[in-house]
């Protein structure tokens, strides 16, 4: 399989998420499928890895930070098509004693994680130090980070924001998914974010917007996110998606946020998907 | 009595802040490592980082007053392998962000130094809302996090550069007052070692922080009354130097624990689980019991809310008649 075959890849990702998601009768399958295409070309063309194996501290290497840490099935199975670990351990997904914990952690050792995630709204903080640690160091990779469009919610968002302004931190490309759905409902019924892209311009954000499952409209937002570096000002992706992508019946639905198909609907789903990897 | 290891003098001359001795340390562990960077929100002064700050510009960061995203910002800062201190009170440092400290930081297993100031009631006149007596019992929950709540200007500065060679999360407990020097600047300190600042087999005193001092001079009220105190100064809360505790209950049978924090959830709970399980004692504990503080001088509030050497001798004095 080329690297280059993106669209392939993400067929198998997609099925990885939803037969990940219906063995542990658990999980979060609708963001997941969702951001498929983001991480597929982040970490299979994008994205500059060196270390091998993983290395915590990530020096010239860019680092990805998934701060909605719910969709760690769409993350957990990139990282092991893209290399960092076995295939076969996605089968271990949420099940006791397994390094593919429910929300992404670190204290099992899983490469590719550098911090724990799932308390909603603490990646780009986190994110923003290792983009400090990379400037002290004269390191000139780039940090992306993404996130929920529900997680803008939290106010310790806002503070990143601002800090990230402030010291003209330009290493930074943050993701946000806008889905538009959240657990309770839409996210503008639950409490509306009003103006996203004026708010981050506000907050001093250079502001994109992208196609989240258009490969090539990916590739120039992420071309456009890097070539800020030297204007002084971090940049945000405003990410249209579709949660549930790619499996009908899942489609722009906030009921698949966390839920796991049964087994008709698992068949069904992967009825929809090209295995095109093998499955794990 | 005393140990001439750790006692400087039991007539101190000269008192000092103990947040002064972290301002100090921080800069001598600046200078002895370049991995040591500082964040501070909004609080340079009064966390007596201004030196570290003016000496190392570029490795200090001002965050203003938003210290949740301070905390994620020091985690970030190990991932590129630095060593990153937080500055703020310490009310602010733990309660505020107890959610970024535990998945961050403790869960993530992050190597960032949480110093926290104004600790207790001795904060004084600004009153509760940020005199934090739970900080230490919420820290020591947390798992992989050391706590340390050191006693003087010196030991202070001393737990400062240990806690920048320590690997691992670290929960640094001073305070505001200028309180007086009595220990030895070069006395030994490793985390998790408790110091036996007096020996003796009638009563033990376990303490730490600000009532260490209280506890020094209450040994010598005692001695005069004909009680030999067995002094153990923890510096650190976690890990408890639950061997050193259990040695001096097992030979006294009497113990009090004194420190200026709730009783639940504090160094007496810690002290209580460890001789329940392995030397049980008669046991006082001179905390504050399930009170807020208030507005006041520091000697004031130690008075109001019994954290004194008076308070110590009382107790020592009940669990002795207690045994015997």
């Amino acid at each position: 399989m080329a690297s280059h075959d993106l669209p392939a890849i993400a067929s198998q990702v997609r099925r990885d998420i939803v037969r990940m998601v219906h063995g542990a009768a658990s999980g979060h399958p609708g963001g997941s499928l969702g951001c498929t295409e983001l991480l597929t070309v982040l970490y299979f063309e994008a994205m500059h890895l060196t270390a091998e194996p993983f290395d915590m501290d990530g020096h010239g290497e860019d680092l990805f930070f998934l701060s909605n840490g719910h969709i760690s099935p769409v993350w957990y199975s990139v990282l092991a098509r893209r290399g960092f670990f076995p295939v076969g351990e996605l089968a271990t997904f949420r099940k006791i004693h397994s390094r593919l914990q429910g929300h992404p952690a670190t204290e099992e050792g899983l490469p590719g994680v550098r911090v724990a995630s799932g308390s909603l709204g603490q990646g780009l903080s986190v994110a923003l130090g290792a983009a400090l640690a990379k400037r002290l160091a004269g390191d000139p990779r780039t940090v992306f980070t993404l996130h929920g469009d529900g997680e803008l919610q939290e106010g310790q968002i806002w503070e990143a924001a601002m800090f990230a302004a402030h010291n003209r931190i330009d290493s930074i490309v943050s993701f946000v998914d806008c889905n538009g759905q959240q657990i309770d409902g839409p996210v503008d019924e639950i409490l509306g974010l009003g103006d996203l892209a004026a708010k981050w311009a506000a907050f001093g954000w250079h502001v994109l917007t992208a196609d989240g499952h258009n490969f090539d409209d990916l590739r120039r937002v992420i071309a456009a996110g890097r070539a800020r570096r030297g204007s002084g000002q971090p940049t945000v992706v405003l990410m249209k998606t579709a949660m549930g992508k790619g499996v009908d019946f899942m489609e722009g639905s906030h009921h698949w946020h966390g839920v796991a198909p049964d087994d008709g609907q698992l068949a069904t789903a992967l009825a929809q998907l090209s295995e095109t990897l093998g499955d794990y | 009595m005393f140990d001439s290891r750790y006692l400087l003098t039991t007539e101190p001359t000269e008192s000092k802040d103990t947040r002064s001795g972290f301002g100090t340390g921080l800069l001598a562990a600046g200078k002895a490592d370049s991995r040591v960077v500082a964040l501070c929100a909004d609080l340079t002064g009064s966390l007596k980082m201004d030196a570290f700050r003016d000496a190392f510009p570029e490795r200090f960061f001002q965050t203003g007053i938003a210290e949740a995203n301070m905390m994620g910002l020091a985690a970030g800062l190990t991932i590129g392998g630095y060593i990153p201190f937080t500055g703020t009170f310490a009310n602010f440092s733990t309660g505020r962000v107890y959610d970024q400290i535990r998945q961050s930081i403790a869960y993530s297993g992050k190597n960032v130094k949480i110093a926290a100031s104004h600790a207790g009631v001795t904060l004084g006149e600004d009153g509760a809302t940020h005199q934090i007596l739970e900080d230490m019992g919420m820290m020591a929950m947390l798992p992989g996090m050391s706590v340390l709540s050191p006693a003087d200007f010196n030991q202070t500065h001393a737990a400062t550069v240990a806690a920048a060679q320590h690997v691992g999360p670290v929960y640094l407990r001073f305070g505001r007052p200028k309180v007086p020097v009595f220990l030895r600047p070069d006395a030994p300190f490793e985390i998790g070692k408790a110091q036996h600042l007096a020996h003796g087999n009638d009563v033990t005193v376990v303490a730490t922080g600000h009532l260490v001092w209280e506890a020094v001079k209450a040994t010598r009220i005692l001695a005069e009354r004909g009680l030999r105190v067995d002094l153990l100064n923890i510096h650190t809360i976690k890990p408890l130097d639950t061997a050193a505790i259990v040695e001096s209950a097992a030979r006294t049978g009497a113990v009090v624990v004194a420190e200026e924090h709730q009783r639940i959830g504090g160094l007496g709970a810690l002290v209580a689980q460890a001789c329940a399980a392995h030397a049980p004692s008669r046991i006082e504990f001179v905390a504050v019991n399930d009170r807020f503080g208030q507005s006041g001088t520091p000697a004031q509030l130690l008075d109001a809310y019994g954290l004194n050497a008076e308070a110590i001798v009382r107790a020592a004095e009940r669990v002795h008649v207690a045994t015997t």
